[in-house]
């Protein structure tokens, strides 16, 4: 059977892995290419690789970071972060990539998607999301509105609806980014996750908020996700302790959540 | 040599990586003419049957590993969209495919599974052909797909996957091989996969 992913996700600022809490305050975690060997040697089951300044900076994706990193693991790899054209896509597949992550430029650009998904399929568009709890109201029924621009730019988009949409305009997966949960490790923001788990067809990552193993095996069997961004649990300076993939899949599976088995080093 | 045929929409490079590591010699190939030295060739695919089909027949692809693959019988491996098209027709915007092998594409069915299948799926062996020989009880590989395989012919069926439906994860006769995952990005058991691809020999049948 299909079994559910754990994601390492990379928010890289000039070629180095960092953390933040609430899309804020960064601390420096170690050099891309050498956290993401790490991180394919633990047996992780995908990488994303974020530009975080890539967007607010206005220029291009780090493209040598991300070829550096695609040239030692042989696991799926998303790029994201200051992706505007169909020309930056293809740069950006040529560097190494499998799929495309659109966030802000997605809500500026809604075509973007579409273009995207006619070109390269929809498998290779995932939308991220950066979400956030509010007051419901007749523009915002489902109690969480679409931010932009590491959480600094609130839209008045709902983010069921939004989902929905992107969904309609081609993505293939979508990664919801809790902001009142991120690096905070008190656990995902389950309801949103469900809802738009149940409202749309396509895979839904949870993101935000892991801390323990309990909390991913509430976004699997709760929130009805289909992979889980799980970065501060493996490697957050902020924690106590980090846990290891393969600490982390024998502890999934004996809460009986199917996952790719940890190979025995050869 | 192995020429990794590199065409707009496929991501050719990540295949280039893989077989780099395992320091097997490749060069991506654009066209048939830059094909002189290449002994094997894999197809990889993403994106839709359709595009994949166009940017064969529009660079004479088809007609091109007809011979050196179907006559000549050189080794062979397509990977996703890449297996889809070896068989005669795809429900995807309804394409006429290479048709080297029996059988037609489907789609997955979003009434019962998210679709994309997306994520580590489990793959059985299920025939003796050489190119599964080795790979191990409960081996997981990585999929993407919103299409699968059905061949006529059971036999071409050496993997098998579940997803809703059971559907060919690998094909393989004689010197056509093809995975609809991502055997390039699917960790250390994808990579002793391409290792195998690009060692087997097989005797000629003609």
């Amino acid at each position: 059977m299909l079994t559910s992913r754990l994601i390492a996700c990379f928010d890289v600022r000039d070629g180095r892995v960092t953390k933040a809490r609430r899309f804020q305050d960064n601390i420096d975690v170690g050099g891309a290419a050498e956290v993401a060997v790490a991180m394919y040697a633990d047996q992780i089951d995908e990488i994303i690789f974020y530009d975080i300044t890539a967007s607010a900076q206005r220029r291009r994706i780090d493209l040598d970071a991300v070829s550096e990193v695609a040239h030692n693991v042989f696991v799926p790899l998303t790029v994201g972060g200051g992706i505007r054209s169909l020309d930056d896509m293809h740069a950006v597949l040529d560097a190494g990539a499998e799929k495309i992550s659109i966030d802000s430029m997605a809500v500026r650009n809604p075509p973007i998607i579409a273009e995207g998904s006619r070109e390269f399929g929809r498998q290779c568009m995932v939308l991220s999301m950066q979400v956030k709890r509010v007051e419901p109201s007749p523009a915002i029924p489902s109690g969480y509105e679409v931010a932009i621009d590491g959480a600094r730019v609130f839209t008045g988009l709902d983010a069921v609806e939004w989902a929905r949409r992107g969904q309609d305009l081609g993505a293939g997966e979508i990664c919801v980014n809790s902001i009142d949960q991120d690096g905070t490790h008190e656990g995902y923001d389950l309801p949103i996750t469900r809802a738009i788990a149940d409202a749309v067809s396509v895979p839904v990552i949870a993101s935000g908020g892991a801390g323990a193993v309990e909390h991913v095996v509430d976004a699997f069997r709760d929130a009805h996700a289909s992979a889980a961004i799980v970065s501060s649990m493996l490697y957050s300076p902020r924690l106590e302790r980090n846990v290891t993939v393969r600490e982390m899949k024998q502890r999934l599976a004996e809460h009986g959540i199917a996952v790719r088995p940890y190979l025995p080093q050869g | 040599m192995i020429g990794v045929i590199n065409y707009r929409t496929g991501n050719s490079q990540s295949v280039v990586f893989a077989l780099n590591h395992l320091g097997l010699k490749n060069r991506l190939v654009a066209a048939p003419e830059e094909c002189e030295d290449v002994e094997r060739f894999i197809l990889p695919g993403v994106g839709s049957a359709g595009v994949t089909m166009a940017s064969l027949r529009e660079t004479g692809w088809d007609d091109y590993l007809a011979q050196r693959v179907l006559r000549e019988e050189s080794p062979f491996l397509g990977i996703c969209v890449g297996l889809q098209v070896l068989f005669d027709w795809s429900d995807e915007h309804e394409t006429p495919c290479l048709g080297w092998l029996p059988g037609r594409v489907r789609e997955l069915d979003r009434a019962h599974v998210r679709v994309p299948h997306m994520g580590w799926n489990l793959v059985e062996p299920v025939s003796d052909h050489p190119f599964v020989a080795e790979i191990t009880a409960g081996s997981h590989f990585y999929f993407v797909n919103s299409y699968y395989a059905v061949p006529e012919h059971s036999p071409d069926m050496a993997g098998a996957t579940e997803y809703g439906v059971r559907f060919a994860a690998i094909v393989a006769r004689g010197n056509i091989m093809a995975t609809q995952f991502h055997t390039e990005k699917s960790g250390p058991v994808g990579l002793a996969l391409l290792s195998r691809f690009a060692t087997l020999t097989f005797a000629r049948t003609t």
